[in-house]
């Protein structure tokens, strides 16, 4: 097994765990998690694929960089609904944190 | 920079501008809202207007060319797509403005704003990239809109959010792959890259691809997440949801299935995404006849019509691949001008739906079935547009359904692929089933004593609801020009 295929076997099984787990999975914070990990298979793999050149592949690293702040922000939005969801019925006012989740 | 040029790009900007400026004066929204949707709908009419003439029009934003550019480029089911979300948007907006409580915060102006320069954004992306990076756009406004209905939707948005970052994350693979096999972000660039030995890579792509962009779009069997996302949002955001945010992952498919080859693996998948098609179409009409509320018996009708538009992957597939002929193209262009007409009759049928139940649940406070007995004497005019909208969306003529299942139907038989013809007639009937069942309901004699306390709504939310219906209902007349037009550009060599 060459580096490279070693690469997008781990990406590959990241991706598929991660996946998997998320849509198995009812708790949701693990859901939140499985999703970075199913996202961090998928970059794994696009820079494994960037470095099959040398000098690495720019455009894939570009793409990489964008999905992981793409990643963080989704994550932390999700963070957001979930406290929503998690206040007891009636106890304190429900939008609070409207203009967090808006701008997320 | 040609005239046509300069609208492309403001399709995706004045939206985009307009949002910041709403977020910044949120109680100002409409004001922003307004006059953006209508310069919308003339913006899109005049691109068409250009596309039916000359054809796609492309650009390359401030002169970067490919791979660093962001490419911009504009076919017949692009301008489609755009000219129904900007009438869908103006009709939303104008409904919007009636009630407070169907837009459930001042920050509902800005989010719709950011989804619709979104969606446009996808509609008129020449790379994959920016479709990908558009798509999360219109995922995160959609989630952030679908969250104004308070704690009560709160879970119903966290948990559409989840499944639609995953299904980004699976296409964004399918890109990456697509990228290291041709070399190029550009969508016409890549289909004619693409190698013979390539083949493995571009089938394990674009079915990953279809697997995340159905999981996006609600395709039986990963639809659990629509009806309580779509029928826990507040009245004036489901029928964007449902008209206008499944059409952006509904596009990419498209996209996808009408310009990359297709080889004899790929062409098992696309039989298979058919079937599931067939399966979301019995499934989703079933489970809407079960619902006792109004707004969930409308998100299951979604969940069914999802099946009917993927009915396009099997008819276009047999045109891209090796060898195809020149029946296969025609098969493939009757298929592609169908679903776009009956994606749009969908659209403002939906819009017409979502928003008369908007405005009973205004007037009743509820959407329960049981509570809206009667309505059709006290509110006729909302109860009218759901029934006109169910007729349209059912398929019977001169709805712009009928006329897209007539094209869908033509190309079944003309490819030879008569085994989905069952699905296109018997759809109409299941859909004329869960509606009747719910105006029935309606028009069943009212309860005493409940006479006082509904009041109607704003007059401009039950004729936004109705303007909707109706043109979903008479579109089909005289068009058929215009559905021919549709097609322009779009099938693979075209590009």
């Amino acid at each position: 097994m060459t580096r490279l295929e070693w690469y997008l076997a781990l990406g590959a099984v990241l991706t598929v765990l991660g996946s998997t787990r998320m849509l198995l999975e009812r708790d949701a914070v693990r859901r939140v998690v499985a999703v970075n990990v199913a996202g961090s298979g998928v970059f794994v793999i696009m820079v494994a694929l960037a470095a099959r050149t040398d000098p690495p592949d720019p455009v894939l690293h570009a793409l990489v960089l964008t999905g992981i702040v793409i990643a963080v922000s989704v994550t932390g939005l999700a963070l957001v609904l979930l406290r929503r969801t998690q206040q007891p019925p009636g106890g304190g006012p429900a939008d609070d944190d409207a203009e967090t989740g808006d701008s997320a | 920079m040609t005239l046509a040029q300069w609208l492309l790009g403001s399709v995706v900007f004045v939206p985009l501008a307009a949002a910041l400026v709403a977020a910044v004066a949120p109680h100002r929204g409409f004001v922003v809202a307004l006059p953006t949707a209508a310069a919308g709908c003339v913006a899109t009419v005049a691109l068409a207007v250009v596309v039916a003439r000359s054809g796609p029009v492309a650009m390359m934003l401030g002169g970067w060319t490919e791979p660093v550019g962001i490419g911009l480029r504009a076919d017949g089911m692009s301008v489609a797509f755009l000219a129904t979300a900007a009438v869908v948007g103006l009709l939303v907006t104008v409904y919007a403005s009636g009630w407070a409580d169907a837009r459930g915060g001042p920050f509902f102006w800005s989010l719709w704003l950011t989804m619709w320069a979104g969606l446009n954004a996808v509609f008129v992306a020449a790379d994959l990239f920016n479709t990908y990076v558009a798509l999360e756009l219109v995922t995160v406004s959609g989630v952030g809109a679908v969250a104004l209905g308070g704690a009560r939707a709160a879970g119903a948005a966290l948990r559409y959010l989840l499944l639609a970052v995953l299904g980004s994350l699976w296409f964004l693979l399918a890109v990456a792959l697509l990228y290291a096999a041709a070399g190029s972000l550009a969508l016409a660039q890549v289909s004619s890259r693409l190698a013979a030995e390539d083949g493995v890579t571009v089938a394990v792509a674009v079915t990953v691809a279809t697997l995340g962009l159905g999981l996006k779009s609600a395709l039986v069997p990963m639809h659990a997440w629509l009806p309580p996302a779509h029928a826990g949002a507040p009245s004036a955001v489901s029928p964007l949801m449902s008209a206008l945010v499944i059409k952006a992952s509904l596009f990419v498919l498209f996209r996808l299935w009408t310009t990359l080859p297709v080889d004899a693996a790929l062409l098992i998948v696309s039989q298979a995404v058919g079937l599931l098609g067939c399966v979301a179409v019995v499934w989703g009409s079933v489970a809407a006849l079960r619902q006792d509320k109004l707004k969930r018996v409308v998100a299951y009708s979604t969940v069914a019509q999802v099946g009917y538009f993927v009915l396009l992957v099997p008819l276009t597939a047999p045109a891209l691949a090796e060898g195809a002929g020149a029946e296969a193209r025609a098969v493939a262009t009757l298929a592609v001008q169908g679903t776009i007409a009956f994606v749009v009759g969908h659209a403002l049928a939906k819009t017409a739906m979502f928003t008369a139940a908007g405005c009973l649940l205004h007037s009743y406070g509820t959407d329960d079935l049981a509570a809206l007995r009667g309505a059709a004497s006290r509110h006729p005019v909302p109860v009218m547009a759901f029934g006109v909208a169910s007729v349209a969306l059912a398929g019977l003529p001169p709805a712009l359904a009928f006329a897209g299942k007539w094209q869908l139907m033509t190309a079944s038989l003309d490819g030879g692929q008569w085994w989905w013809l069952p699905v296109l007639v018997g759809g109409g009937l299941l859909t004329a089933a869960y509606s009747v069942r719910v105006l029935a309901v309606m028009f069943r004699a009212p309860d005493d004593g409940r006479a006082d306390d509904c009041p109607a709504g704003p007059a401009r939310m039950r004729w936004a609801a109705l303007t909707a219906a109706v043109a979903a209902a008479v579109l089909g007349i005289g068009t058929s020009a215009a559905i021919g037009l549709s097609s322009t550009g779009v099938l693979g060599a075209a590009l």
